[in-house]
């Protein structure tokens, strides 16, 4: 690790979790003449990192307050976009508006914000349920958004406290409403199970809760007890101590999503799978299947032809940047094949959908596979093109493979 | 050289009691070493002695007092090493018997004493560090003439550090350490004590000698009288203290022969060496073969470093005569070499050199002694290894120690509780001072090589002091206890335990080894057994989630970093049928005591 990359101490803190990447101003890759459109950028991430109040259990880069900077902080997202502009292909696939807060941002520098950033056929925001008021969700309809993932976390007012959130059950009931009032037809919730003092009746209880709100689509985390967090420091033990207790959530969880009807189509993420439609998430199956995307904003993450970088996370470095027309420090790591394929097995196999073999198969270890199969935990399936059954050309996890997912993964890779 | 201004001693003094210091002021006195030279502790060659402050190899030097040859047999300072402690004695007509005025008389001291008294050493009592502010010069010299059966007014007060006192030891030496009797004449069929040998890279073979009748020359054909190893002795000389060549090394004389010999296994601490034109009827009494007695395996951690191990184990053996390896393949461990060693502390040693000289990574078994088994076939069969002690026999045996234990008479019951945990058999109990008691115990040697001292230490605060001898084999109810990982039986934890404690040790056995086997995709057993009969019995539960929740865009770079390292992890496991075990666990066994008891 080396701090220098953006010089000062809020760095070091803050990436702790980002693995060693080479440290360099990186110049995004350059366009070459002529390239095919596919090889151009279909997928934005937009960060917005300002949040009323940051929760215990948070490790994202965000930026409590500050609303004098919001105008400011839009000036250089819109700054950023045009400088990376030849990267995008003229039509995105999906924008996605993750904090932070976004739905705290001042709403007029929201709106102007909105309104510039290139249309998508899928264009989320992520929200904070007490944020959601009939007059924010008339504002993003209006703005093209068509999809909101609602941070609910728990419908129990005391896990709520111990999360540190503001929102509580009403809420994000309101908040659900006043989304549906303004015709959205596509609503996210995000729930988290594990928190400290949860009893297996809370997690039903949450479930049940959440799917009265009959939202099309449902992330379920696990809480992590991220290093250096303030939850980490007051919980942690008591996480610990707890985790076996716990161990029997997840299944908890995806036997009664499956049961409501929804497809587990990747390890924390289900959908309503009524009425044809796909309501997967649309921006984040880009991540899953190995897809290039550009993010814009202080910390986040852009992936762009064997090349990932993350821009600085410190906001006054990374506004005099643009302010000057520079592009901000990054940090640059370089994808070998060899890494692109074992992302590709690490990110597919979290799907439900099959994953094609020929392209991994160099970093697929086979006497593992053998082993796995054995065990119930992989199988080898059809690609259903044809090819004839004695050669499945794909590989998926089964469902208890997929709950075991990082530890068959681990095993998988050659 | 008159024999009667020759004087042939040793310094013998528990660890850290001023050997060495003292050895190294006589050098310095004498003028044997200038004092440019003088390094602290010249006699402690290896890096590995001057580290610890202990000796390994044992070193003669020639000193020159007052026109008297003086050699200082310089003996190793440890229970491991009694053997040779014991052939350098019996090189010597007396023995300074160093005792710490702090410390007052201690475990070692009482050995070294007794082994003295055994070879007919005069003894010269000394009380070192008397500088030391906390220092009782009478009570120690009250204790150490107690022990030699001196009056205390004998025992000499002096400070190594210093030099205080220091001649007086040499005047000492001369006045009341005999001169060497021997046949000096040239005609008489010439006898030398092997009490030492190093291995020079270039030279071979070096031996260290006395000369008990006649004369070697340069250039004599020689044989060892017990071995029958026939050399020509290449040179010969002695230490002042590096190697000076001499014409002959005559009757009573102390020094070295060059042989050229290029195993040192050839040439045998104890054994006698002759003239092949001129040869003794009889070598000198007392050559034994030294058996090592604490086994253990030691593997390499990266099989890939199997080649550096053999070779390096076959140059320590270049030096270390005692040093006993055989290869050993074990199933979970794969292939390493099962090593036999002349106790704890020799063991050490072994593996710290090979992992710091050789730069080796190494994994080292639960130590074990030798047993003897008596088969249904009706033969006697020395097992080194549990794994290969046969499930059916008659009788087995295991060695015993002979143990002093000194302590302040406070801890006389924790020792004692200790010693009857250990199938101690009470010997006797002695008071050396109003404060301080001696116990005398015989214990099965099996029972302190695990973590007897850390138990002895911790019960007495540290103030125990410890040594033992091996008396010799005794019959045990003992049994094989094996240890089965998800039904296959796993050869590096097999364990012979006495039969009363084998229900205790499996259980604790496989309750740690629960706690150490990861939790894999089933569900799995670790049981202990002996035979067929499974005594206890413990579950690893199958894990049943094992997968990070997130995963965008921001995650990625940290997932696949977190998911290489749990890939490592799986890569140091050991897979013992389809559970995969970390090296750590075949290692539980060393630590069973760990928290059981007080």
């Amino acid at each position: 690790m080396r701090p220098t990359a953006f010089g000062g101490k809020q760095l070091r803190a803050f990436d702790r979790s980002w693995p060693g990447l080479t440290a360099a101003p990186a110049k995004p890759p350059r366009p070459l003449g002529g390239i095919a459109s596919d090889a151009l950028v279909r997928h934005l991430y937009v960060h917005l990192p300002f949040c009323a109040h940051r929760c215990g259990y948070c490790d994202f880069v965000t930026v409590v307050g500050r609303r004098g900077q919001h105008a400011g902080y839009v000036d250089g997202l819109l700054a950023e976009l045009e400088l990376e502009r030849e990267l995008l292909a003229p039509e995105l696939e999906t924008v996605f508006l993750g904090g932070g807060t976004p739905t705290f941002t001042e709403p007029r520098e929201l709106e102007r914000l909105l309104a510039a950033l290139p249309a998508a056929a899928e264009v989320t925001i992520e929200a904070n349920p007490e944020t959601v008021t009939p007059a924010l969700a008339e504002l993003l309809r209006r703005n093209r958004v068509n999809r909101v993932s609602l941070g609910a976390q728990s419908f129990q007012p005391e896990l709520l406290g111990v999360l540190d959130r503001v929102a509580g059950p009403d809420d994000v009931r309101a908040g659900v409403e006043n989304l549906r009032d303004a015709g959205f037809d596509n609503i996210s919730l995000d729930l988290i199970y594990g928190i400290p003092g949860q009893r297996p009746s809370d997690l039903a209880a949450d479930i049940g809760e959440a799917l009265g709100l009959r939202p099309e689509h449902l992330s379920c985390y696990e809480l992590e007890a991220k290093p250096g967090t303030r939850f980490t420091h007051a919980h942690g033990e008591e996480l610990r101590r707890q985790a076996e207790a716990m161990e029997g959530y997840f299944e908890c969880v995806v036997e009664m999503l499956i049961g409501a009807g929804y497809r587990w189509y990747e390890t924390a993420n289900f959908c309503r799978a009524v009425g044809g439609r796909d309501l997967r998430s649309r921006h984040n199956l880009a991540y899953w299947r190995g897809r290039d995307y550009l993010g814009l904003g202080i910390g986040a993450v852009s992936t762009v032809r064997g090349q990932r970088w993350r821009t600085t996370p410190r906001l006054g470095p990374y506004l005099a940047a643009l302010r000057e027309g520079r592009r901000p420090l990054r940090e640059l790591e370089l994808l070998p094949d060899s890494v692109q394929r074992e992302e590709r097995v690490m990110l597919g196999l979290r799907l439900d959908e099959p994953l094609p073999f020929a392209a991994v198969a160099a970093s697929v270890d086979a006497e593992a596979l053998t082993r796995l199969e054995r065990l119930g935990l992989a199988q080898r399936v059809s690609l259903g093109d044809g090819e004839p059954p004695a050669a499945p050309g794909a590989l998926t996890l089964t469902p208890q493979g997929r709950l075991l997912g990082d530890a068959v993964t681990a095993d998988l890779l050659a | 050289m008159d024999l009667q201004r020759i004087r042939n001693f040793s310094i013998i003094a528990h660890i850290d009691h001023g050997k060495s210091t003292l050895a190294d002021r006589i050098l310095e006195l004498t003028k044997t070493v200038s004092g440019r030279e003088m390094r602290a502790q010249v006699l402690d060659t290896m890096e590995l002695e001057r580290e610890r402050g202990i000796t390994i190899k044992a070193q003669a030097v020639r000193v020159n007092w007052k026109g008297n040859e003086l050699n200082l047999i310089d003996t190793p300072g440890h229970v491991d090493f009694t053997y040779e402690v014991s052939r350098s004695l019996q090189a010597c007509e007396g023995a300074v018997l160093v005792v710490d005025a702090a410390q007052g008389v201690e475990a070692q001291t009482v050995a070294n004493a007794y082994l003295a008294i055994e070879n007919n050493l005069e003894i010269v009592p000394v009380v070192n560090k008397i500088d030391l502010p906390q220092a009782d010069p009478d009570a120690a010299a009250a204790e150490l003439a107690e022990l030699v059966g001196g009056k205390p007014e004998d025992v000499l007060r002096i400070s190594a550090k210093t030099g205080e006192g220091v001649a007086d030891v040499l005047d000492a030496i001369v006045e009341r350490i005999p001169p060497p009797s021997g046949l000096v004449s040239a005609a008489a069929p010439p006898r030398a004590l092997v009490f030492d040998s190093s291995y020079d890279q270039y030279r071979g073979v070096v031996a260290f000698v006395r000369m008990v009748d006649g004369a070697f020359a340069a250039g004599e054909p020689l044989r060892a009288m017990a071995q029958g190893t026939r050399f020509e002795a290449e040179e010969v000389g002695f230490f002042s203290p590096t190697m000076k060549a001499a014409e002959t090394l005559g009757a009573g004389e102390v020094g070295y022969v060059i042989t050229g010999l290029k195993d040192v296994s050839r040439l045998r601490v104890g054994d006698t060496l002759t003239s092949e034109r001129n040869p003794a009827a009889e070598p000198l009494p007392g050559y034994k073969d030294v058996k090592p007695m604490v086994f253990a395996g030691l593997f390499p951690t990266d099989s890939d470093d199997y080649p550096d191990l053999r070779d390096a184990l076959e140059r320590l053996k270049l030096n270390d005569a005692a040093l006993f390896y055989e290869p050993e393949t074990s199933q979970a461990l794969g292939f390493g070499f099962r090593c036999g060693f002349l106790g704890l502390l020799h063991m050490e040693i072994v593996r710290e050199r090979l992992e710091r000289e050789f730069d080796l990574d190494l994994l080292v078994t639960a130590p074990n002694v030798a047993y003897r088994v008596l088969e249904r076939s009706g033969e006697w069969l020395e097992v080194h290894n549990p794994a290969e002690m046969p499930r059916e026999l008659d009788a087995v045996e295991e060695p015993y120690v002979r143990a002093s234990i000194i302590v302040p008479k406070d801890y006389v019951g924790p020792v004692m509780e200790l010693n009857n945990d250990r199938r101690g058999r009470f010997d006797h109990m002695e008071y050396l001072s109003p404060e301080r008691v001696l116990l005398a115990y015989e214990l099965p040697l099996a029972e302190i090589v695990l973590d007897y001292y850390d138990q002895l230490k911790s019960r007495t605060r540290g103030y125990a002091s410890f040594d033992y001898d091996v008396a010799g084999f005794r019959e045990g109810a003992l049994a094989r206890v094996d240890i089965l990982i998800g039904e296959e039986p796993v050869d590096a934890l097999s364990m012979i335990v006495h039969r009363d404690a084998a229900y205790s040790r499996g259980k604790a056995l496989v309750e740690r080894l629960r706690k150490e086997i990861p939790r894999q995709y089933f569900d799995v057993a670790v049981q202990a057994a002996i035979g067929s009969r499974v005594i206890a019995r413990e579950t690893v539960k199958a894990k049943r989630k094992d997968v990070l929740a997130k995963c965008y865009g921001g995650d990625i770079s940290r997932k696949r970093k977190l998911l290489e390292k749990q890939k490592a992890g799986k890569r140091r496991m050991k897979q013992v049928g389809a559970v995969e075990v970390p090296q750590e666990a075949f290692l539980a066994v060393l630590n069973l005591n760990d928290g059981s008891k007080k």
